[in-house]
């Protein structure tokens, strides 16, 4: 393992410590947590909080989407390992303007129930919390007999569409309809060139040889469906967009945003290799995205490999949420 | 019965089996989860710990929500909440009168049970829980039934938490969980004993 870091157990409150001192102008530290709440508070005010968080590893999400118009706080939990309970309450409880905090969940079991109990918490105290768990990575099937669908890159689109909807003054209720509502229109599907080394490991979450890769792989190095040998860019893309219209059906008269996203080692310039064989495959069948970005936002530490998310705008709202200004370190 | 006394004896017994095994844990949650569940368990233990040195007078229902909240905020994960939510329930159902142990067993697995949507034959802790409630209900709690719910784990397919997306490939590895609630079982039949 070759990582610039001090000792491996002291690498989230490191960086931590790190970015907010880095940015004081976005972000402060709750004393005593890994909390990050946004500093212009008066931004919030009158406002429903919107709360995510999850396991390190992911930078810049979440703590880079904490801004005005975006997030409200962002829980950091040890790396690929979510947050704790009374971590994210403490976040919560900051961020409450007396109108009801939301919090974007990625469906990881983990997850799912500290801030479940972060939000039993929350109630015990009169704060309002709704929540939505976020599994847009189309690799899994979601049946009875798996956790279902994980949260993956296509999270980056619920944080703007929530955080522009709640800047604007929606209510918690309506934040609720909006997320449901968006929901099943977000699709993201992975393939992975080499694993990523979670510091206090030391190695390698799988093993991929030299000349192979893997569609299908998860933020936190889950498995995918299928491994062979690595391709022309094109053929990548014609394999994850195949995958996208499946399940998306994907239709010329639909307004689509896309996100092209780096899992942490695949440099820009293979990003945008990808991106003009997507466009190329997207204009064959009609469609010119309405929303794009290209870049390394969902990132699964130093792993290879590149998602494709697709975001069915099926309500015209949602692209003006999308393009809502925002002041974002990351955004 | 458990008393704050014993209950202190016992989760230092597993304290010390979680530090004894911390590697063994997290090589046990590599092929199957993500290879940190000794490391997780540890800084939790460790805070249960420092949590209850200076419980020795405290009672029983101060001394079950200490150790949870020491889990729940340490831990992380999905242990975290599960175990968590154990030593929770033991604390609501001790603050209602009982010390019986399988009434505060059963109050621990219901919570489990509800907290991560695991049945048993899941490949979960929740395969070890069961026949050690079961055992202990009947007053026949051995090693031998801890050792065989830990090894009944192996064959399963995983259907909750991140083993679940590896299907069939999640045979043949014991769950992570069901080794560390073995030890916490073992570390419980250590204090019957005295």
């Amino acid at each position: 393992m070759k990582k610039i870091i001090n000792d491996p157990k002291d690498v989230v409150p490191e960086m931590v410590d790190g970015l907010v001192r880095a940015y004081p102008q976005y972000l402060k530290q709750l004393p005593d947590t890994e909390a990050m709440v946004r500093s212009d508070t008066a931004s919030m005010a009158g406002k429903v909080g919107i709360v995510s968080g999850g396991g390190s590893g992911h930078e810049p999400t979440h703590a880079g989407f904490v801004g005005k118009g975006m997030l409200s706080a962002a829980v950091a939990g040890q790396v690929f390992t979510s947050p704790t309970p009374d971590q994210i309450y403490a976040a919560i409880k900051a961020v409450d303007q007396g109108k009801g905090v939301f919090l974007v969940i990625k469906n990881y079991s983990g997850d799912v129930m500290n801030f479940d109990m972060a939000k039993d918490m929350a109630e015990m105290d009169d704060i309002d919390v709704k929540s939505v768990v976020v599994d847009d990575d189309i690799a899994v099937e979601d049946s009875l007999y798996t956790q279902g669908r994980r949260g993956v890159a296509g999270t980056l689109f619920m944080h703007k569409v929530l955080g522009a909807a709640a800047d604007q003054g929606a209510s918690l209720d309506e934040l609720d309809q909006l997320a449901q509502a968006v929901l099943p229109h977000i699709n993201t599907i992975a393939v992975a060139l080499s694993a990523a080394t979670v510091p206090e490991v030391g190695k390698p979450g799988f093993e991929l040889a030299d000349d192979e890769i893997e569609y299908g792989v998860g933020i936190h190095s889950e498995p995918g469906y299928r491994r062979e040998k690595i391709k022309p860019s094109k053929d990548l893309v014609a394999e994850l967009l195949g995958k996208l219209d499946d399940s998306l059906q994907l239709d010329q008269s639909h307004q689509y945003a896309v996100l092209v996203n780096g899992m942490g080692a695949t440099p820009l310039m293979e990003q945008y290799v990808f991106s003009h064989d997507l466009l190329d495959a997207l204009a064959e069948k009609g469609i010119k995205p309405a929303f794009m970005k290209v870049g390394s936002y969902m990132t699964s530490i130093e792993m290879a490999g590149i998602s494709l998310t697709i975001f069915d705008l099926t309500d015209a709202k949602w692209l003006d949420y999308l393009n809502y200004p925002v002041e974002t370190i990351a955004w | 019965m458990l008393t704050a006394q014993n209950t202190i004896t016992w989760l230092d017994k597993f304290g010390d089996a979680i530090e004894k095994n911390k590697a063994y844990l997290s090589d046990l949650d590599t092929p199957i989860g993500d290879g940190d569940h000794g490391n997780n368990m540890a800084r939790g233990l460790t805070a249960v710990k420092a949590a209850l040195a200076d419980k020795d007078d405290a009672d029983l229902t101060t001394v079950f929500k200490t150790i949870a909240m020491a889990l729940i905020s340490k831990v992380g994960g999905a242990s975290g909440p599960l175990y968590g939510t154990a030593f929770l329930e033991m604390a609501k159902a001790s603050k209602a009168g009982t010390t019986d142990l399988p009434t505060l067993l059963a109050a621990a697995l219901a919570g489990i049970e509800k907290r991560g949507g695991a049945e048993a034959g899941d490949k979960t802790m929740i395969d070890v829980w069961t026949p050690v409630l079961a055992a202990v209900q009947a007053g026949n709690l051995t090693q031998a039934v801890i050792d065989d719910a830990v090894e009944s784990t192996k064959p399963m397919i995983a259907k909750k938490g991140r083993a679940s997306y590896l299907g069939e490939r999640s045979v043949g590895h014991l769950d992570p969980g069901a080794v560390s609630s073995g030890y916490l079982f073992t570390a419980l039949l250590e204090v019957e004993a005295n």
